[in-house]
């Protein structure tokens, strides 16, 4: 069976763009054989950064004949329908086949599709992959329109079996097909011709390109910790650069280079932040001294000096590149150890947070009053909290963090240390914007804590305060981000905070008095916290059955009912329950309606007919101030197993007894003794909301 | 590799600019206005919109007001010259003509690592974009190479291939030079040997004094409103001229007052006078007129305009 080879070979391609691009090219490729009737034993895809290259084994040689039967209208329907008929299978009346069926006789048409070679549907599918290529960022270039990343020079498609290799013909905006491609642009740079991907890949590698994204970035680990190891040293693992690097060579040469030892003495995240941001080196440690000390490069080509010049190249580079960091470090540290941090967080009077909320002092300044506040109530130092909100930010100033951003905080950490205030205050200047992601640590050490979840609730009020709330999919202010890292700020922590009145407290000093707003936000954050459990495999019906209680405003115990519920709710005496308590409601509320009255008190012992009765009454008796109790001491674990424990009881009364008895006395004590079990499913949790 | 290395700041300059003509470029001379790239040169800014071919190369002396470090900084300096070339359409073979520059200033394909790293060129005041790359030698970036997909707000058709080279820097790399101040500006063995800080290390100082701590901004201010309303005044006119009765819309004229305001920008910005949301508005403001001028281009001749 054939075999199709597929190289698109343009300009480079940018090295964040590759993995994804190879995929989507195999799978529209693949799928659009599949659909015109191609099938395949197998497909493999490879990206370098000028090439995309696609092999398909198996390959059908022509697309199978196929043919279809379409029934029409009957033989004596009207013209019209039959005319309709005809357009639409494109035959003429002669061409359809007459069948007696029970109503009559009936056209029938006959579609045959006939097979198409496979160099047909591949040229249609590869044309149609080309032109609706799903790049992040496409262009043009020159005065063609055909979009693609960047020029595409040329296009090799080609169909072999055993009896050779035959270019498929097409073309696509004036590029036309071929069988030939190039190897490394300086190593090996001329055009040659293959015959199938065996062919393609040997050559290639004979023409310095190493095919396949995997096998350079193993080749570069592998290089990178032998160069490392023969010296003694270490190379810090990065996936990311190393998926980028091998992105950015087709023939990767693996170079070590020292660090000048003017700048062994910066922070080990500058000098990898710096090297890597600015000239994707990996960072190569020593393990004796725990210092970074040395750098790896990725070179593209080899050289008859073997790379010396280039290393030489790249270290001039670094040194300039860390001479500016250093000029850096050096006038902040004497900042730090000087003026101090104040200093800076004054000049943050001049940066503006956002138009309608001020500069970025004025929010510190109420972070930093919240942060007392939080203090407080969480039993954190006061004083070192206040003073940790008021420096937190203060980086944002240095020259070290304008020059690189994604230092913020963790360049605070350092200077709070250097300019001698307590430990908890400098950890609480890199560990207040945590969490930012979903799967970031979320700090613990109170001081932190109290300032993380301050930043975090400032953004929000601010933001509801001006009404520039998250819609759809714009979120420009990561405010769902900041929702949630305060609602694992509080949860993880366990702490006791009243999330509404923290709102209100602090929207206020947004000068918004509105208690709507407070509200809403409130909603909001209730929104998220149902979105982050219900990724902890949590139901949305069991969050909304506990979020009616009259403590919900406090997340720490919100959650610790919810999670009680959900397990009460996993247990077949609780699911049950559940069942009897939704039949109790029911009957109540059609009782209730049909009477114009509320049943809500006075059961009566003297009244009981039937043993399930009594029994019935005798559990809600023994449980009921059990379960108030529990509830009373925020043991919401225990409250739902004494809930739990009137299963059987519930159980046993509507299996014996028929509640709308006629004797109306009976029945007005059995509706009561009802709005006794809806009345305990509403104090444990609203069990009306819960589903199924 | 038969080519000597160059020894100087200007014979790289000169290399350039034979080996650009001889590629079919148009040398142009800098525009006599300051700017802050060589891409305001209305030889590209202006000729990579509409339908007609272009191919020039120029030196253009650009400044950045805020990048002064009064000639202390090895390599930031307020006043520096970038080599600039626009053809339009962008030649396939636009990578490899780039590459042959490279050669022809004296750098050996066989001994240095060139490669092409993902760069997106945006201007906001041109209300321009492109996609294409920085191009590194041996982990330096050496140029931008762009193709413009849109200048004022216009789609480019045909596209146009950009490539910009920082002189001082490139030089430097070429002639192993740590300071740019001690960089040959012309022959060593001349009888009047200058250095790159002979030439100019006395206005660094002077400009950065001035741009930093002098220039008065009131003055800035006022010119900058100035030329933003005589841009405008002069796109308003009548195409038809009332005493040639020629159609003589005044697209350069208008785009020097663009120029001048983007520049007067640049001077408010490095005297600390404009905040940070005040930045967004007066960059939109410059966009707007370098995007009108670029509405009145296409209208013209050279623009591809056919009456």
């Amino acid at each position: 069976m054939p075999e199709l080879l597929i190289e698109l070979f343009s300009e480079e391609i940018p090295a964040r763009m590759q993995r994804r691009a190879a995929d989507d090219f195999k799978k529209l490729m693949t799928d659009g054989l599949v659909e015109a009737g191609l099938t395949y034993e197998g497909a493999a895809v490879f990206s370098t950064p000028r090439r995309l290259a696609l092999t398909v084994q198996g390959l059908l040689a022509e697309s199978p004949k196929t043919s279809e039967e379409r029934k029409g209208p009957r033989v004596d329907a009207p013209e019209k329908a039959i005319e309709g008929f005809l357009r639409g299978v494109g035959l003429t009346k002669d061409q359809l086949e007459i069948r007696d069926e029970k109503k009559g006789q009936v056209y029938f048409a006959t579609l045959v599709k006939e097979g198409r070679p496979a160099a047909e549907i591949v040229a249609e599918v590869l044309e149609k992959t080309i032109r609706n290529f799903p790049w992040p960022k496409s262009m043009r270039w020159g005065a063609g329109t055909l979009r693609w990343v960047r020029p595409l020079q040329s296009i090799l498609c080609l169909m072999s079996d055993d009896a050779g290799a035959t270019v498929v013909p097409m073309d696509v905006d004036g590029i036309t097909a071929g069988q030939t491609t190039e190897g490394h642009r300086f190593m090996a740079p001329d055009r040659f011709s293959v015959t199938g991907f065996e062919d393609y890949a040997a050559k290639l590698r004979r023409a310095s390109v190493v095919l396949d994204p995997q096998e350079r970035a193993d080749r570069i680990w592998q290089d990178a910790q032998n160069i490392a190891f023969a010296s003694g040293m270490e190379v810090v693992e990065d996936q990311g650069l190393l998926a980028e690097v091998a992105g950015l060579v087709e023939f990767p040469v693996v170079l070590m280079g020292e660090i000048n030892a003017e700048f062994l003495d910066l922070p080990s995240e500058v000098l990898q932040t710096s090297m890597k941001e600015h000239q994707k080196f990996f960072s190569v440690k020593n393990p004796k001294t725990g210092k970074i000390e040395r750098f790896i490069t990725v070179a593209n080509r080899e050289t008859k000096d073997h790379g010396a010049t280039i290393l030489a190249g790249n270290q001039k580079v670094l040194s300039a590149r860390l001479a500016d960091a250093k000029f850096f470090w050096e006038n902040d540290l004497r900042v730090a150890q000087g003026a101090g941090l104040a200093k800076w967080t004054d000049n943050l009077e001049n940066v503006t947070f956002h138009n309608k909320l001020g500069s970025q002092k004025a929010r510190i300044n109420r972070i930093a009053d919240l942060s007392v506040d939080l203090a407080h109530m969480v039993g954190a130092d006061v004083e070192q909290s206040r003073e940790a909100a008021l420096v937190a930010k203060a980086d944002l100033s240095s020259e070290m963090v304008y020059e690189f951003p994604e230092l913020q905080g963790l360049m605070g950490r350092y200077y709070a240390q250097a300019a001698g205030l307590a430990p908890e205050v400098a950890n609480a200047c890199e560990a207040h914007y945590s969490p930012l992601g979903p799967s970031d640590d979320v700090p613990t050490e109170p001081v932190s804590v109290v300032v993380a979840l301050a930043d975090k609730l400032d953004a929000l009020t601010g933001f509801w305060a001006i009404d520039e709330k998250p819609t759809g999919s714009k979120d420009p202010f990561a405010l769902r981000r900041a929702a949630l890292g305060a609602i694992r700020l509080i949860l993880q922590n366990e702490l006791r905070v009243n999330i509404l009145s923290l709102f209100r407290t602090h929207l206020a000093r947004h000068g918004c008095a509105d208690d709507a707003v407070a509200q809403n936000l409130l909603s909001f954050v209730f929104d998220r916290l149902k979105v982050f459990l219900r990724d902890d495999g949590i139901r949305h019906d069991v969050i909304d059955a506990c979020l009616d209680m009259p403590h919900r405003d406090d997340l720490t115990l919100l959650v610790k009912q919810v999670r009680a519920l959900q397990h009460v709710l996993s247990t077949q005496d609780g699911e049950d329950l559940v069942q009897g308590f939704k039949r109790a409601n029911n009957i109540l509320a059609q009782a209730e309606e049909k009477d114009g009255v509320e049943y809500s008190y006075g059961a009566d012992r003297k009244f009981i007919e039937d043993p399930a009765e009594t029994q019935l009454f005798d559990a809600l008796d023994a449980q009921e101030p059990l379960i108030s109790a529990a509830l009373e001491g925020e043991n919401f674990t225990q409250a739902m197993d004494h809930l739990a424990q009137l299963r059987g009881a519930v159980d046993a009364f509507f299996e014996a007894v028929q509640v709308n008895s006629d004797n109306d006395i009976i029945r007005r004590n059995r509706l009561n003794i009802l709005s006794r079990i809806r009345h305990i499913g509403t104090i444990t949790a609203d069990l009306t909301k819960i589903e199924g | 590799m038969s080519l000597e290395k160059p020894k100087s700041f200007q014979e790289i300059i000169l290399r350039l600019q034979s080996y650009w003509a001889a590629k079919g470029c148009a040398i142009m001379q800098p525009y006599d206005m300051e700017v802050g790239a060589g891409t305001f040169h209305p030889a590209t800014t202006l000729r990579s919109l509409g339908s007609k071919s272009w191919a020039a190369a120029y030196v253009q002396p650009s400044r950045r007001p805020t990048d002064g470090r009064y000639g202390e900084n090895p390599n930031r300096l307020q006043h520096y010259y970038q080599y600039q070339v626009l053809i339009k359409p962008s030649p396939p073979n636009l990578q490899d003509l780039y590459l042959g520059s490279l050669e022809a200033i004296g750098i050996d394909m066989e001994m240095h690592d060139i490669r092409f790293v993902e760069d997106d060129w945006e201007s906001p005041t041109l209300g321009a974009w492109g996609l294409g790359w920085e191009v590194w030698c041996d982990g330096m970036e050496v140029s931008q190479f762009t193709y413009f997909q849109q200048v004022g707000g216009h789609d480019c058709h045909p596209v146009s291939g950009e490539l910009t080279y920082g002189l001082e820097r490139l030089a430097m790399y070429v002639l192993g030079v740590d300071h740019v101040m001690e960089m040959p500006f012309n022959d060593p063995d001349a009888p009047i040997a200058l250095k790159y800080g002979d030439v100019f290390k006395q206005t660094e100082e002077e400009y950065a004094r001035w741009n930093f701590d002098v220039a008065n901004t009131d003055v800035l201010l006022r010119h900058f409103e100035e030329a933003e309303a005589e841009c405008e005044a002069i796109l308003a006119q009548e195409h038809q001229d009332p005493k040639t009765g020629k159609r003589i819309i005044m697209v350069h004229p208008a785009y020097d007052q663009c120029i001048k305001a983007s520049h007067l920008f640049n001077l408010l910005d490095a005297r600390g006078v404009i905040s940070v949301t005040e930045r967004q508005a007066y960059i939109g403001r410059v966009r707007a007129l370098a995007k009108k001028c670029a509405d009145a281009f296409v209208l013209t001749e050279a623009g591809g305009y056919a009456a």
